[in-house]
């Protein structure tokens, strides 16, 4: 990897001022530091959020879970509170990146086939910065676009716990990222169903299937539904047409077992 | 270039780094601590598994940096006081866990990580566990067996292959 200098600062306002120039942020460094190593990436600086106490822990209050933008997996896979959440976090990638990655960098990278997306989308989670809070309606754009601006840093995601959730994720097996991922959350006013994997746009929701589930919270409410394949991804694991498929099968087992 | 102290093996340790080195350079190289090994430096063959404040972690995949003032255990520190192998490692040598031994280190680690959160797996734990750990000798049957036993379970109905 190219040279950098690294700086570790114990607070979100000195991480803001270590910022600038070519300077980026760490999170675990689970996809960053190997993308280093390829020599995709070369900051001048990394900013590694890892010393900020303040950006760690969970926290419920009613029908709410805040989860600290530097909680690292395996903390939100042993907390149980969400159980759905607790749940999709136990299947990310190994129990050692799980012990390194965190869900700020995560949220924050939104890789088109990692799970927290799903999570956040799914859930109608609100991704809370240093300097505003963005609903994951609008947070997530696209192939790892995000509405961060620069010098903007996930210090929280707040997710409304739902009366009934699930995550279903057909594994990639060698990467263990989700060939197609569905996130589906009952709420009182409503089912949302968020897809990870198989777009080219990134995480989505699935509007059709919102609209039949919260009408019937079943697995038969799909039968009638079609997937595109239109703008679905095709790469040596599946083609779209498969991803497509896969969509409604994982949203079945998804209400299945919610 | 930063100077780094932690505690690796309950000795202290320090040195001086760059920026970009990863703590598995820093053991191997600064340390010499060669046990920790690099398999694959993609963060997926789980060769250089060591324990960061107590967590199993791709020593690969974090700098050397990001574990100043840390607590870092290796497989040179697995050993009983006396030198003698502690319980995971001779179940490994009595089951036969490892062929060329290229993983073996990375495995004894992600073992005891596992032990200790959960002292009495099933296999099916234990696989699940061994998920970010390659071998490419031994299909993984004996390392399950080993694991198994050091957790002072019967492994004679798990079956050898």
């Amino acid at each position: 990897m190219y040279e950098l200098e690294i700086e570790r600062p114990t607070t979100v306002a000195d991480a803001v001022s270590a910022l600038g120039g070519e300077a980026q942020l760490l999170g675990g460094g689970q996809t960053l530091i190997p993308t280093l190593k390829q020599r995709l990436a070369d900051p001048e600086k990394l900013v590694s959020l890892s010393g900020i106490a303040d950006m760690q822990g969970i926290s419920a209050s009613g029908d709410t879970v805040e989860i600290g933008g530097g909680t690292i997996h395996a903390d939100v896979a042993a907390d149980g509170t969400y159980a759905a959440l607790s749940e999709l976090a136990s299947h990310i990638g190994d129990p050692a990146v799980r012990n390194r990655g965190t869900i700020g960098g995560s949220i924050a990278n939104n890789d088109p086939a990692a799970c927290y997306p799903a999570a956040a989308l799914g859930s109608g989670a609100t991704i809370v910065t240093n300097k505003r809070e963005i609903a994951a309606d609008d947070f997530f754009q696209g192939l790892f676009e995000t509405a961060l601006a620069e010098g903007e840093i996930v210090t929280a995601v707040k997710f409304p716990m739902p009366q009934q959730a699930k995550y279903i994720k057909f594994v990639q097996p060698a990467s263990r990222f989700a060939l197609v991922g569905v996130f589906v959350a009952k709420f009182a006013d409503g089912v949302r169903v968020a897809v990870t994997g198989a777009s080219n746009d990134g995480v989505y929701r699935w509007s059709e299937a919102e609209a039949a589930l919260s009408a019937d919270f079943s697995a038969s409410a799909l039968e009638g539904l079609t997937v595109s394949s239109d703008d679905m991804v095709t790469d040596l694991h599946g083609s779209a047409e498969y991803r497509a498929h896969l969509v409604k099968v994982m949203t079945a087992r998804a209400v299945n077992a919610a | 270039m930063t100077k780094v102290t932690m505690t690796v093996n309950g000795k202290a340790v320090s040195g001086t780094v760059e920026g970009r080195t990863l703590l598995t350079s820093f053991l191997r190289e600064d340390l010499h601590l060669t046990g920790t090994h690099v398999g694959c430096d993609t963060s997926q063959c789980g060769a250089c598994v060591v324990h960061v404040n107590g967590k199993a972690v791709k020593s690969c995949t974090m700098f050397a940096i990001e574990a100043d003032g840390a607590e870092v255990s290796t497989i040179e520190g697995q050993a009983n006081e006396d030198g003698s192998l502690n319980a995971i490692q001779a179940a490994f040598q009595e089951h036969h866990g490892l062929q060329c031994g290229f993983c073996t280190p990375g495995m004894v680690m992600t073992a005891a990580s596992l032990l200790k959160e959960n002292p009495k797996p099933t296999v099916d734990e234990v696989r699940n566990h061994l998920e970010g750990n390659l071998c490419r000798c031994t299909g993984y049957h004996n390392i399950i067996k080993a694991i198994m036993a050091a957790s002072g379970q019967d492994v004679s109905a798990i079956a050898a292959e």
